[in-house]
C-alpha cells in the first residue's frame, strides 16, 4: 500500500512538462528499413493530440517519402540532433546506437525496442542521461495488451517472410500439379514452434499450397495448428511445454531426445523446414543438428527465424543464406524490415495503442499502476527500475471474491420461498375446506373439472418448446375465443333485449380471436422449418 | 336439434382437441398438426353449441351474422400483421377476450334465471362479480399493453405516488361493491360501478409496467384472460369454457413463470411495476462501475472476423424486431453458412416483448429452427466461439448480473457472450438497456462495439460479404 500512495503523490509533484510533440528520427542500423510511424499512424497520433515531428527521409526506406508525411501535417525535421531537441517523445524500432544516445538530450522520453537484457550496458547509459524508457519487447504478453505487442506484429511478419524466402530459394511448386508435362508433388514443409510467427509461416505455406507440418512442445497449440490447416505432428511422451507469457519452456531431456527423432526422421522427409523456437533470454536450442541437414534432399531449404539468438539448426549463419551440402540455410535476422512498409504499419499502430493507453496527449502521463505501462517500462527519470512482480495471481484473487459474495447473496433467497409455499398450502387447504363445506354439489362438479383441467394444462403447456411460445400464445388466444359460446347461450331472447346484443357483440368480438389467432398461429408455424 | 347428452359429449370431444393442440406445441413438427386440433375442436364446440336447444329462432340470424363479420375481421388481422408486431396483435387479441368476458357476465346476470336454491344464487351472483372483474382488467390492461408495444403509451413505467396503496383501495371498493351486489335489490349500478373500478385498476397495474417486463405482462394477461373465460363457464355451468379457460389460464401462468425466472424477479414485483425500485441493492453497495474502454469495430474488420470465424453465435434482441433487421440476419446467417462457418442463435428468454418473440422473428426469415437455440443449450458453447454477434440486446448479456452481487439484476440468467474469443455489439450508441444497467460487457478487452443503427449495420455487413 505505502508504494501506490508513494507513487501517487510523486507524479504530482514532479513538474513533469506535458508531453505534446513525438519525434520519430530516422533508423541508422544498417539495413534497417522500418520506421516507427507512417502517415497514417502519424495521423492517429494527432488525432491523439500529439503534434509529430520526422526526420528527413525516416521514411523513405519503407516507402513513405517526406511528401507523404508532409501531406499527413508532420513536421520534417532536418537532422537527428533537432529533433531529438525538440520531441518530447522519441519512437524508434532499433535499440539505439552509441551516437543516438549522445545526442539525445536529458529528461526525454524514448520508447523502442530496447532488448535490455542483452544489451546492459545501453541502458546504463541511457539512465545517465535522465531518460524515461519504455521497452517495447518487455510489454506484457496479456490480453489487454495484445494490441500494443509489437513482438507479436513483427513475429508475424517474420513467419510469412520466411515462407516467402523459402519459396525463392526453392527450385519447386509447393502447390502439387497435375500438368500436361507430368505431375508434381506438393512441397512438404514442418514448421518447428507454432508460436505467432509458427502459426503466420503455417498459414502462408498452407496458402501457397504445401502440405504443412507442425511441432510445439506445447500440446495446447495443437488446436490453433490444425485450424490453419497444418498436420499437428505429436510426440508419443507426456510433458507440457507451456511457460510464462505464451512462450515455451526448457524441457527434460528424455522429451528433448524424442523430440530429436523426430525431427531426425522429419528432415530426410521434408523439403522446407522453418524453425522459431525461443525460449526468453536463453541461447535458442540446437534443434536440426548438421546430420539432419546433411539428410536432407538436394535443393532442400532451412529458414531460421532464431538466427538472432544463435539459431535453431547446428549450421546456420546469422544475417546470411548460404548453401550447405546442397541445402540452402536461411539465417536472416532482418525479415521484418525486408517488409519495411507493413512491419512500419504494424509497429506504428502498436505503438499509437500504447501511447494511447498512456492517456493521448493532454492526459499523457507514466502510470505504474498500469500493468503494461509498468512492464515496459525499464528506465523511469532516469532510475532503472526492476522487472515487475508477476501480476498473474492477483487477478485470480479478484475474479474469486465476488462470486463468492454472490453465492452467499442466492443461498439467503433460497430460505424465503419455503415459508411461503407453506402459507399457500395453508390458504389453498383453507379455501377447499370452504368450498366442501358451504358449495352446493352442481357447483362442486364444475370445480373438480376446473381443478382438473388446470392440472392437465400445467403439464401440457411445460412441455412446449421455448422457440413456440409466441404461436403458443395466439393458439391460446384464438382458444380463449370459446367464450362465444357464452354468447351463444344468450341471443335467443329477441333482437331488442339487452342480453342479446350483449351476447352478439361478445360473440362478434371472439370470432375475431377466433380466426385472427387461428390463422396467425398457422402463419407463424409455417415459417419454421428445418 | 341435438340432446342436452350429445352436446356434453361434444364439448368433451372439443376439450380433448384443445388439450391435444397445446401438446402439439411440444416441437415444430407436430406443431402445425396441433394447430389444426385447436381449430377442429373449436368448429365442433361451435357447431353443438349451434344445434343444440340453447339457441333459437332469431339467434340464427344473429349467430351468422356475427361469425362471418368476425371472422373476416380477423382474418383480416392475421394476414396483414408483421411478425414483428406479434405482439401488439396478441394484446390487442387479449382485450376482445377480456370484453366478451364483461359482456358475458352482465348478460348472464340480466337474464333473471331461477335457481335451485339461494345459496345457488349466491354463488351465481359471486362467479359473475368475479368474472366481469377479471374481464375488465383483462380489457384495459391489454388494451394499455398495446399502446405500449406499439409506442402510443411512453413505455416508461408510471410511478404514481403511493401506488399500491392505490391498487389496494380500489380492490377493497371492489370488494365493498361485491357484497352490495349480493344483497342490492338494484344489483346492476354495483356491477357496473365495479366494472369501471376494474377498467381503471387494469389501465393503472399495466402503465406501472415497463417495455422490458412486456413479456410478463403479455403473458399474465393471456393467463387473465384464461380465467375470465373460466369464470363464464361457471357463471354458465359450461364445462368447457371451463376446461378451455382453465389450460388457457395455466399457458399463461407458466409463461409469466419462466419469463419471471428467466429475469431472476418475482411474479409479485413485476405486476407491482417499476424496476429496482423495490429491489434495494443486497449489500448496500453501489454498483460497480465499469472500468476499461470501449473499443469500436468498422463493418468490415466485422466482416473480416467473421469470415475468419470457424464457430458464430448470434445473440438477438429487441433492438433486431425495432429495426427489422431479422432478413438481413438471415442472409449473413445463409452467406456464413455457405462458407461452411456454423451459425447458431442464442435466444434469452425475454429477448424481444412477446415470449418466444424471436424465434418467430427468424422464422418468418427463413432461419432454421435447428440452429436456433435456447440460452440453456447454448450458454456452454460460448467458450469455443470464435465471434458472437450481439444484435440490440443489451441487459440479457450483461455479465454483472452473474458478478456484481449489488447490480438491481443480480442473479438473472444470461448469455455468457464474453467468454467468446470476440464479442461484437452492435448498438446505436452507450445508452444503457431497460434495467437502467451500465454493461461491463462493452468495457472487456474482447468486445468490439458496432456502433450506428441495427438495420444499416446489418445490411452493411451483408453486403460486404457477398462482395
Amino acid at each position: 500500500m505505502s508504494e501506490t500512495v508513494e507513487t501517487a503523490t510523486n507524479s504530482e509533484n514532479s513538474t513533469q512538462p506535458i508531453a505534446k510533440k513525438v519525434g520519430i528520427p530516422k533508423e541508422i542500423f544498417e539495413g534497417e528499413c522500418r520506421v516507427a510511424a507512417t502517415p497514417d499512424t502519424a495521423k492517429k497520433l494527432q488525432k491523439m493530440g500529439f503534434e509529430v515531428l520526422i526526420e528527413k527521409g525516416a521514411g523513405a526506406n519503407a516507402n513513405f517519402p517526406d511528401e507523404l508525411f508532409e501531406k499527413a501535417e508532420c513536421q520534417i525535421v532536418k537532422d537527428e540532433k533537432t529533433l531529438f531537441k525538440e520531441a518530447d517523445i522519441i519512437l524508434k524500432v532499433r535499440p539505439p546506437e552509441e551516437k543516438e544516445v549522445k545526442l539525445l538530450p536529458e529528461n526525454k522520453t524514448l520508447i523502442s525496442f530496447i532488448n535490455a537484457t542483452a544489451n546492459p550496458d545501453l541502458v546504463k547509459k541511457l539512465e545517465e542521461k535522465k531518460a524515461t524508457v519504455l521497452a517495447v519487447e518487455a510489454i506484457p504478453r496479456i490480453s489487454r495488451a495484445q494490441k500494443m505487442d509489437a513482438l507479436s506484429s513483427m513475429a508475424n511478419i517474420a513467419g510469412y517472410r520466411a515462407v516467402i524466402e523459402a519459396a525463392n530459394n526453392f527450385g519447386s511448386f509447393f502447390t502439387g500439379q497435375i500438368t500436361a508435362a507430368g505431375k508434381i508433388p506438393p512441397a512438404k514443409v514442418l514448421v518447428i514452434g507454432a508460436g505467432v510467427a509458427g502459426l503466420a509461416a503455417i498459414g502462408a505455406a498452407r496458402s501457397l499450397g504445401a502440405i504443412v507440418r507442425a511441432f510445439d512442445t506445447r500440446p495446447a497449440v495443437a488446436e490453433q495448428v490444425e485450424s490453419m490447416g497444418a498436420e499437428f505432428l505429436f510426440l508419443d511422451f507426456k510433458e507440457d511445454g507451456a511457460g510464462e507469457g505464451g512462450y515455451a519452456k526448457v524441457m527434460s531431456k528424455e522429451f528433448i531426445d524424442a523430440e530429436m527423432a523426430l525431427f531426425t526422421e522429419q528432415a530426410k522427409e521434408v523439403d522446407i523446414i522453418i524453425t522459431t523456437a525461443l525460449i526468453p533470454n536463453r541461447k535458442a536450442p540446437i534443434l536440426i543438428t548438421t546430420e539432419m541437414v546433411e539428410s536432407m534432399k538436394e535443393g532442400s531449404v532451412i529458414v531460421d527465424l532464431a538466427a538472432e539468438q544463435g539459431g535453431n539448426c547446428e549450421v546456420t549463419k546469422p544475417n546470411e543464406a548460404y548453401r550447405y551440402k546442397g541445402v540452402t540455410i536461411i539465417g536472416y535476422t532482418d525479415l521484418p524490415s525486408r517488409m519495411a512498409t507493413q512491419s512500419s504499419q504494424l509497429y506504428g499502430t502498436n505503438l499509437c495503442h500504447l501511447l494511447s493507453d498512456m492517456g493521448g496527449s493532454e492526459k499523457y502521463h507514466v502510470d505504474l499502476e498500469d500493468e503494461v505501462v509498468r512492464g515496459a517500462l525499464i528506465v523511469h527519470e532516469g532510475k532503472i527500475l526492476p522487472p515487475p512482480e508477476k501480476p498473474a495471481l492477483v487477478s485470480v484473487h479478484q475474479s474469486v471474491a465476488p462470486k463468492a459474495q454472490a453465492v452467499a447473496v442466492k443461498k439467503e433467497e433460497d430460505k424465503t420461498p419455503g415459508i411461503g409455499s407453506l402459507i399457500a398450502v395453508i390458504v389453498a387447504v383453507a379455501a377447499l375446506l370452504g368450498v366442501g363445506i358451504y358449495a352446493p354439489e352442481s357447483f362442486l362438479s364444475h370445480f373438480t373439472v376446473f381443478v382438473l383441467a388446470c392440472f392437465i394444462g400445467w403439464q401440457v403447456i411445460w412441455n412446449v418448446t421455448a422457440a413456440l411460445h409466441t404461436p403458443l400464445m395466439s393458439v391460446t388466444n384464438a382458444i380463449s375465443g370459446i367464450i362465444i359460446i357464452g354468447g351463444m347461450l344468450q341471443i335467443s331472447g329477441g333482437l331488442n333485449s339487452t342480453t342479446t346484443i350483449l351476447g352478439a357483440i361478445a360473440i362478434l368480438i371472439g370470432t375475431i380471436n377466433i380466426s385472427g389467432g387461428f390463422l396467425v398461429t398457422q402463419r407463424m408455424l409455417k415459417m419454421f422449418q428445418r | 336439434m341435438i340432446s342436452n347428452n350429445l352436446l356434453t359429449v361434444a364439448y368433451i370431444v372439443a376439450s380433448a382437441f384443445f388439450i391435444l393442440s397445446l401438446g402439439g406445441l411440444s416441437n415444430p413438427e407436430t406443431s402445425r398438426r396441433g394447430n389444426l386440433f385447436g381449430i377442429i375442436g373449436m368448429i365442433i364446440a361451435v357447431a353443438a353449441t349451434a344445434f343444440s336447444a340453447q339457441v333459437s329462432g332469431t339467434g340464427y340470424g344473429i349467430l351468422v351474422a356475427t361469425l362471418v363479420i368476425g371472422s373476416i375481421i380477423g382474418a383480416v388481422l392475421a394476414a396483414r400483421v408483421a411478425m414483428t408486431s406479434m405482439p401488439e396483435l396478441v394484446a390487442v387479441l387479449h382485450s376482445f377476450v377480456g370484453l366478451a368476458a364483461v359482456l358475458v357476465g352482465i348478460a348472464s346476470h340480466l337474464e333473471h334465471k331461477t335457481f335451485a336454491s339461494p345459496t345457488e344464487k349466491t354463488i351465481h351472483e359471486i362467479e359473475v362479480f368475479i368474472g366481469v372483474f377479471i374481464g375488465a382488467i383483462t380489457f384495459t390492461g391489454s388494451i394499455i399493453a398495446f399502446g405500449k408495444l406499439r409506442a402510443i403509451i411512453s413505455s416508461k413505467p408510471l410511478m404514481l405516488p403511493a401506488r399500491h396503496w392505490l391498487n389496494l383501495i380500489m380492490i377493497l371498493v371492489c370488494v365493498f361493491l361485491g357484497y352490495q351486489f349480493l344483497t342490492a335489490e338494484n344489483a346492476l349500478t354495483p356491477l357496473l360501478i365495479m366494472t369501471g373500478i376494474a377498467a381503471v385498476l387494469g389501465v393503472h397495474l399495466v402503465m406501472a409496467i415497463g417495455g422490458g417486463d412486456m413479456p410478463v405482462v403479455v403473458s399474465m394477461l393471456n393467463s387473465y384472460s384464461g380465467w375470465a373465460a373460466a369464470a363464464a363457464g361457471f357463471m354458465l355451468s359450461n364445462d368447457l369454457l371451463i376446461v378451455t379457460g382453465a389450460l388457457v389460464g395455466s399457458s399463461g401462468a407458466i409463461l409469466s413463470a419462466i419469463m419471471c425466472k428467466a429475469m431472476n424477479r418475482s411474479f409479485i414485483s413485476v405486476i407491482a411495476g417499476g424496476f429496482g425500485t423495490d429491489s434495494s441493492s443486497p449489500s448496500g453497495q453501489t454498483p460497480q462501475e465499469p472500468q476499461g474502454e470501449v473499443t469500436p469495430i468498422s463493418v468490415e474488420e466485422t466482416v473480416h472476423l467473421l469470415k475468419s470465424a470457424r464457430h458464430v453465435i448470434i445473440v438477438p434482441g429487441y433492438g433486431m424486431a425495432v429495426a427489422q433487421a431479422q432478413h438481413a440476419v438471415a442472409e449473413i446467417t445463409k452467406k456464413l453458412r455457405e462458407r461452411k462457418i456454423e451459425v447458431r442463435f442464442g435466444i434469452h428468454p425475454v429477448a424481444g416483448r412477446l415470449p418466444g418473440h424471436m424465434n418467430v422473428l427468424l422464422a418468418e426469415a427463413k432461419v432454421p429452427y435447428d440452429i436456433v437455440l435456447e440460452m440453456d443449450e447454448i450458454n456452454e458453447d460460448f467458450p469455443e466461439t470464435d465471434v458472437v454477434l450481439v444484435i440490440g440486446a443489451n441487459d440479457t448479456v450483461n455479465p454483472s448480473a452473474l458478478d456484481d452481487p449489488s447490480s438491481p439484476i443480480a442473479g438473472m440468467p444470461v448469455l455468457e457472450v464474453w467468454k467468446a474469443a470476440f464479442t461484437i455489439v452492435m448498438k446505436r450508441g452507450m445508452a444503457s438497456g431497460y434495467a437502467g444497467v451500465e454493461n461491463p460487457l462493452f468495457f472487456k478487452e474482447n468486445t468490439r462495439m458496432l456502433f450506428g443503427d441495427a438495420k444499416k449495420n446489418v445490411d452493411a455487413i451483408l453486403a460486404e460479404l457477398i462482395r
